[in-house]
């Protein structure tokens, strides 16, 4: 983590806007303004402002570029609004310009449409189940977004229980809104979470990082014992094991992966192998 | 904002865990989390941390007169306080009652036990007094709030130093720090506070509960004792009933585990003593150096990660087989076989003979005094197959054969075979010794073969 934070500060000492092509994998700060690559050759290197004159102004090829998490755009620039690291993702197949998002760390949850949490039922009152988040407001549940659930056929859902689902409605102006089927009206492991295990909550970042494609980290885990594991973007993990103290050193070891070297977590899963 | 609310799963793995003597950061039951004191610049303020509860401690004094009662005492305030970073649900009007509790447990362990010498606050009688004030600030909560706060107390009062003073006839001089080295307080002993807290009525109790614990908890006992095994002060929170020898024991525990605190604080006491004197870096920035800002740093956890397999097979082959599941077909005839009980004989009693007890299903244990099954065939010389009798104590029996099946019929002189031994050495029924087979008290729901009715 020992980034040359001081580069950055100097570009903001002379607030020239940056290429968000060079800055990639580095850390930046909120405040700075980042130019898309169709802007670089407009703004020239000494950034004297002067446009050449051409013909067809208009007519530049426009790219369609997706400004991820901690990116606003203002004007025709990228504003960063979060600190943490610029990424960028190619684009799949041929069109647009790709996804641009900063990778920053956090532990309170913003309800996010589309994203899947495990969340906490607090109030049932008529119609709909109140779901604690993490977040600023609970999520209000109608008894109606579960699969095979009809008026008559209500799902079985207690106080105190854990929910997995998704937002529907997730903004800044409204109480979200969760459901648990998806858009054909299945479940697709969405539903309530059985009975016995453990949850706990980790970091956002540890999250995302657990659930992208190909993590390490699941994949040795898988290998020590039978388990059950549910990650919810908020930042609670739910896991189930056989006994509890299996369970126990599950949790732990989630835990402490965020904290640990690749290195120091093969050392800790060999052990344990052994044992 | 609102506390996050506890799940049913939470509650219920806490406690399952608590009943194996499991504790979520591997500590053993009667073990405090890792406690470390740091001292700031100035005399009298310190921070605990115990386990990441961390409470910042700081005390000062100044000149006042006396109450009107006690013109010769100096005056002592403490005062607690949950910041709102400590957790999210300390909100400025919300914590009254907890934050009552605290406080009002901190005087009276601290103030009623006069571990602080008050007459020596004593400036001149009657018009001018010491008074001390003690600045507690809770940082993080993370459990047991009053154990960090009392440690915290304690140890800025022994680190505080106040001006001197000097009393010539009608003339008193308050020297300041650079013309006479300012003077510690006068303690007598140092009490601190035990927490204990009981699970499921009384039966599982644990020592230093971190939040969760504290969350599914009964009740609370806090201990404040001395090194001399004095105790100040106790209280019981939670209304749970705790009996005679329950207290003793926690008293011995926090006994013990007072003494151990008392050590470390003096130990860290007299190293920044030691530091202060030769002259080094002293204060908070000089503890925290070697943690960066960011704090990429977590303490390891002691969770027994040995035999974690073996274990797993131990329960599973020790554990009681399901009592539903019957998996001995009886054969009666060739050709004819039934798999389960059926309904219980609805015909009375057929003989007056005692209930039989099953040991859960498939596993026929059978009392040997009076063996009647429902059919009213009698186990008659099972001489061939193997049968292993073990008489446990005086009166307990059990049956353990080998695997044969059970064929039945009406004719009674057939030797009976039992099929699906009684694998489990463990379900040992001790009956009280008696001419007649009674009942056995059994804790699991068994299905009987033969209800007595005249019990009923």
């Amino acid at each position: 983590m020992a980034e040359p934070v001081s580069v950055a500060a100097e570009y903001l000492a002379g607030s020239r806007a940056r290429a968000a092509r060079t800055v990639l994998g580095q850390v930046v700060l909120p405040g700075e303004e980042l130019l898309l690559p169709e802007q670089e050759d407009a703004e020239g290197p000494g950034g004297a402002g002067e446009r050449p004159l051409s013909l067809n102004a208009g007519a530049r090829s426009r790219v369609r570029v997706v400004c991820g998490p901690g990116l606003r755009r203002c004007g025709d620039r990228l504003l960063v609004t979060k600190c943490g690291r610029l990424r960028h993702k190619e684009p799949g197949s041929g069109s647009g310009g790709g996804v641009y998002w900063v990778d920053s760390q956090q532990k309170r949850y913003v309800p996010v449409k589309g994203d899947h949490v495990i969340g906490i039922v607090t109030a049932k009152s008529g119609d709909i189940f109140k779901v604690d988040v993490g977040g600023s407001e609970p999520a209000s549940l109608s008894y109606l977004s579960f699969e095979g659930a009809t008026k008559r056929n209500r799902p079985n859902v207690q106080v105190g229980d854990l929910i997995y689902g998704q937002f529907v409605v997730a903004n800044k102006d409204m109480e979200p809104e969760m459901v648990c089927i998806d858009s054909c009206g299945r479940a697709n492991g969405m539903g309530v979470i059985g009975q016995d295990g453990l949850l706990f909550k980790v970091t956002l970042g540890l999250i995302r990082k657990l659930l992208a494609p190909d993590c390490e980290i699941i994949q040795e885990v898988g290998k020590l014992y039978p388990l059950e594991i549910v990650f919810g973007m908020n930042g609670r993990i739910w896991v189930k094991a056989k006994t509890i103290q299996q369970t126990l050193i599950l949790a732990n070891i989630l835990e402490a992966c965020e904290h640990m070297t690749s290195d120091q977590r093969k050392q800790i899963f060999s052990r344990l192998a052994e044992s | 904002m609102k506390e996050t609310p506890l799940s049913n799963c939470e509650r219920r793995f806490l406690l399952r865990a608590i009943e194996e003597k499991k504790r979520l950061d591997g500590r053993q039951t009667y073990d405090y989390r890792n406690i470390r004191i740091s001292f700031g610049t100035d005399y009298g303020c310190c921070i605990v941390e115990l386990g990441k509860t961390r409470v910042l401690g700081q005390v000062s004094c100044e000149l006042v007169s006396p109450k009107l009662n006690r013109a010769t005492e100096g005056i002592l305030f403490f005062n607690l306080e949950l910041s709102q970073m400590a957790a999210p649900a300390f909100e400025p009007g919300r914590q009254s009652d907890l934050l009552v509790k605290l406080n009002r447990l901190l005087e009276r362990c601290l103030r009623n036990s006069k571990c602080i010498d008050t007459e020596s606050l004593c400036v001149v009688a009657g018009e001018k007094v010491w008074q001390i004030r003690v600045d507690l600030h809770l940082l993080n909560h993370d459990g047991n709030i009053i154990d960090a706060a009392s440690i915290a107390a304690i140890v800025a009062l022994c680190h505080f130093r106040r001006p001197d003073v000097s009393v010539q006839g009608d003339e008193v001089t308050l020297y300041t720090p650079e013309e006479r080295d300012p003077v510690p307080l006068s303690i007598h002993h140092m009490p601190i506070c035990v927490s204990f807290a009981f699970f499921q009525q009384g039966t599982y109790l644990l020592v230093d509960p971190n939040e969760r614990e504290e969350r599914v908890m009964d009740g609370l006992l806090v201990i404040a004792m001395n090194k001399h095994r004095e105790i100040c002060t106790i209280q019981s929170s939670g209304g749970i009933m705790l009996l005679k020898d329950q207290v003793l024991r926690c008293s011995k525990i926090a006994g013990v585990k007072v003494a151990e605190i008392t050590e470390l604080i003096l130990k860290a006491l007299e190293n920044d003593q030691k530091v202060r004197k030769e002259g080094g870096k002293f204060g908070f920035a000089e503890s925290i150096a070697n943690q960066r800002i960011t704090a990429f740093k977590m303490e390891k956890a002691p969770i027994d990660t040995s035999d974690v397999e073996e274990k797993a097979e131990e329960i599973i082959a020790e554990a009681e087989p399901p009592s539903e599941v019957v998996s001995t077909p009886v054969l009666w005839t060739p050709g004819t076989a039934q798999i389960g009980e059926g309904v219980e004989n609805s015909w009375g009693d057929l003989e007056d003979s005692e209930k039989e007890d099953d040991e859960g299903g498939g596993d026929e244990a059978i009392i040997l005094d009076s063996i009647k099954m429902d059919t009213g065939v009698e186990v008659s010389d099972i001489g061939s197959q193997e049968m292993v009798f073990h008489h446990v104590g005086q009166a307990g029996l059990e049956l353990l054969t080998s695997d044969a099946p059970i064929i039945l019929s009406d004719s009674e002189e057939e030797e009976m075979i039992i099929l699906e031994p009684d694998k489990n050495p463990k379900k040992i029924r001790t009956q009280t010794t008696s001419a007649k087979q009674e009942k056995a008290p059994s804790k699991k729901p068994v299905k009987r073969r033969k209800k007595k009715r005249a019990a009923n």
